[in-house]
């Protein structure tokens, strides 16, 4: 009698109501939790395994849990913020084949993850590069997996990604927002971690003889924002992301044909077919560094430009900095 | 003395039901219900008059009667609704300026409330994920019910400039959806096949009917000048909608996007203006902290609940109801692990 047996968790006042439970559903969706939220449930959950039988349960509840966010996908059954941002999807299925490449291919190592707070707004500022934004992701992916607090890394993406069929709309539902400051601050404010790459197109699509030489770290809007909304701003570099797709030429034709701001050719793209797709297996750094407090100057800094150029320097010498001390100290690009 | 409403687009459900609703308030005394046409449902107390307001009769209307307070509804949305296009737009743009030159020159009129939308932000991959009131739009409207709105609301500010004394609010509504209003999103989602733009999941906003009509009672009989977005909490994707009256999407890419909404409108079978086809691609959301802090409205429906709403009153779901899909969850889940339910 399986119906009877459901009750307690099938209960219907929750899966109604729902409450924005960003951080905690995608978490509790592993479990068998009917509802994303479904608080009541839970200690059921745990006060049942009994001892050696842990696998078979967790088995169990694995099925459960799979079923369970299937049937909110068949049914709409779930919660997306103001910006289109949908947890739970970005969990299971837009993060989760990341993880193969995070472990095996790049065998990402992060440092100083401490220095990325477990509440409240902040505003993560990195460098940028690998032709594709594959760092974003796995920064995203390392916050999420490995931070105490698993936070999701909200990006601000550049207007031609929202333009782009697929990639826009996974894009909104895996968090990100267009680079603007009315968005940045309203993440910022509601207590979000922010992620900005400044550098954009120029530091992604630079040639490989440029590796690792930060570029022009956009208008300093990221430096305005944090500092309206008093957030402070971590400095985070990564190593090992300009080796995965070494660009040796840009087909200018190519992009302005397909109207992309460059055409990447590397020593086995566009030669090798989607096999020159493949990225290099390098090995990647992800270093997080002390935050830089913006709370401590006055009200209207964000208005006084040279202060604004002023923190923005700060925070890009600090990030190339870190990026040449992690270089010298990196044994080689593959290892 | 209670006010004196005048209320235009009467003959259409929101109009009609917004007269209803005045007469019944204790604040108003006299409401007087405008269009061209006689109206098709009942407008409670309200007294009707046939009046285009294209063409000056109206300033007699408003003379003759002593009207306090004007509720300009008479904005439409649809071509299909005013026979063309020329004619929608002559409606809504040459009206509005008749009412309000009428506005203008009567003594008596001290307040100015008109139902305006959030489409006046237009739609398109540069916007800001959330329109505040004062933001310009990225993509400034080019075409049909969106663009009527905008020239509607240049109107009104330039009547307010001219005339400080009267009050004016200007409600920016989400897309009014609930049980019993037709707009085109409700067309919409009621075709059998829903048809989608490949690659982008639009977000969405909209208003409960209920209230939306509470908006625009609170903003007659009480005193809110200003311009305010009005929506429920959250937004609902396409998709996430098109799974809850549980339909089949089936996406067009956008370079054919415009094409079939073209067909679509010729055939009679849904409204797709190109601005609709817009907000269906890129999407839009408006901020409402304003409707709640100086406004100090707190809407009944959020987005989600007010979709649910509408696809409970016309029982739309009858492919894949919520209940058929947890049982077969139910049965997959003993069949795969052996035993009844998760852990219970």
């Amino acid at each position: 009698m399986p119906d009877a047996r459901v009750i307690p968790i099938k209960g219907k006042e929750p899966k109604k109501k729902k409450p924005a439970t960003k951080k905690s559903a995608p978490r509790s969706g592993a479990r068998a939790s009917r509802s994303s939220a479904a608080p009541a449930v839970e200690p059921q959950d745990e006060a049942t395994p009994l001892p050696g039988t842990e696998e078979h349960v967790d088995w169990d509840t694995r099925v459960a849990g799979a079923l369970a966010f299937l049937r909110r996908r068949i049914t709409g059954e779930y919660q997306v913020d103001d910006f289109g941002f949908d947890p739970e999807l970005t969990d299971r299925i837009l993060l989760a084949p990341l993880r193969p490449l995070y472990k095996k291919w790049f065998r990402i190592e992060t440092r100083g993850l401490e220095n990325i707070p477990d509440t409240g707004g902040a505003l993560l500022v990195a460098n940028h590069s690998g032709t594709v934004a594959v760092d974003s992701m796995m920064t995203q992916l390392a916050i999420w997996d490995h931070h105490p607090a698993h936070r999701h890394l909200r990006m601000l993406g550049a207007d031609f990604v929202f333009q782009l069929p697929l990639v826009g709309e996974l894009a909104r539902k895996g968090g990100h927002t267009l680079a603007c400051a009315p968005d940045a601050e309203r993440l910022l404010s509601s207590g979000e971690l922010v992620g900005v790459w400044p550098e954009g197109f120029k530091g992604i699509g630079k040639p490989f003889s440029e590796r690792y030489k930060l570029q022009r770290f956009g208008r300093g809007g990221f430096v305005a924002a944090a500092l309206r909304t008093k957030t402070p701003i971590i400095p985070c570099s990564i190593v090992g992301a300009e080796e995965i797709y070494p660009i040796i030429g840009n087909a200018k034709l190519m992009a302005r044909l397909v109207g992309a701001p460059y055409f990447p050719i590397t020593p086995t793209f566009p030669w090798l077919g989607p096999l020159g797709m493949v990225p290099l297996p390098s090995k990647w750094i992800i270093e997080f560094g002390e935050p830089i407090r913006t709370d401590e100057f006055p009200e209207g800094a964000a208005d006084d430009p040279m202060l604004v150029f002023d923190l923005t320097d700060q925070v890009r010498e600090t990030i190339q900095q870190t990026l040449y001390r992690l270089l010298v100290a990196r044994r080689s690009v593959f290892f | 003395m209670g006010q004196v409403v005048l209320v235009t687009g009467v003959s259409r459900y929101l109009g009609g039901r917004m007269a209803q609703i005045l007469t019944q308030d204790p604040g108003v005394d006299r409401v007087i219900g405008v269009d061209v046409v006689a109206p098709r449902q009942e407008i409670g107390g309200a007294e009707f008059v046939r009046a285009d307001i294209r063409n000056p009769i109206i300033a007699k209307v408003i003379e003759a009667a002593q009207v306090d307070t004007v509720v300009h509804m008479g904005v439409i949305a649809t071509p299909m609704q005013a026979g063309g296009r020329m004619s929608m737009k002559e409606i809504n743009v040459i009206g509005t300026m008749q009412l309000l030159a009428a506005c203008q020159k009567s003594p008596t009129v001290r307040k100015l409330v008109v139902k305006s939308t959030s489409s006046v932000y237009g739609a398109g991959p540069r916007d800001p994920a959330m329109f505040t009131e004062e933001m310009e739009p990225k993509h400034a409207p080019t075409s049909g019910w969106a663009k009527d709105s905008v020239e509607v609301e240049a109107y009104v500010r330039g009547f307010a400039r001219r005339r400080p004394d009267v009050g004016v609010t200007t409600l920016r509504f989400a897309n009014f959806f609930g049980p019993r209003v037709q707009t085109p999103m409700s067309t919409y989602f009621s075709l059998p096949v829903i048809p989608v733009v490949l690659g982008f999941d639009a977000r969405l906003q909209f208003i409960h009917e209920d209230d939306g009509l509470d908006a625009l009672r609170r903003a007659t009989v009480e005193d809110h000048p200003g311009t305010f977005n009005v929506a429920g909490d959250g937004v609902i994707l396409v998709s996430q909608a098109a799974r809850r009256v549980g339909r089949p999407v089936f996406p067009i890419a956008s370079p054919f996007a415009f094409a079939v909404g073209a067909t679509f409108r010729r055939l009679g079978l849904a409204d797709f203006s190109p601005e609709q086809v817009r907000f269906l691609t890129y999407g839009r959301g408006i901020d409402t902290t304003r409707m709640r802090t100086e406004f100090g409205f707190v809407p009944q429906h959020t987005t989600p609940e007010t979709f649910d709403a509408f696809v409970e009153a016309h029982n739309l779901n009858r492919l894949l109801p919520a209940e058929r899909v947890e049982n077969i969850e139910d049965q997959l889940l003993s069949l795969l692990t052996g035993k009844g339910g998760a852990g219970a």
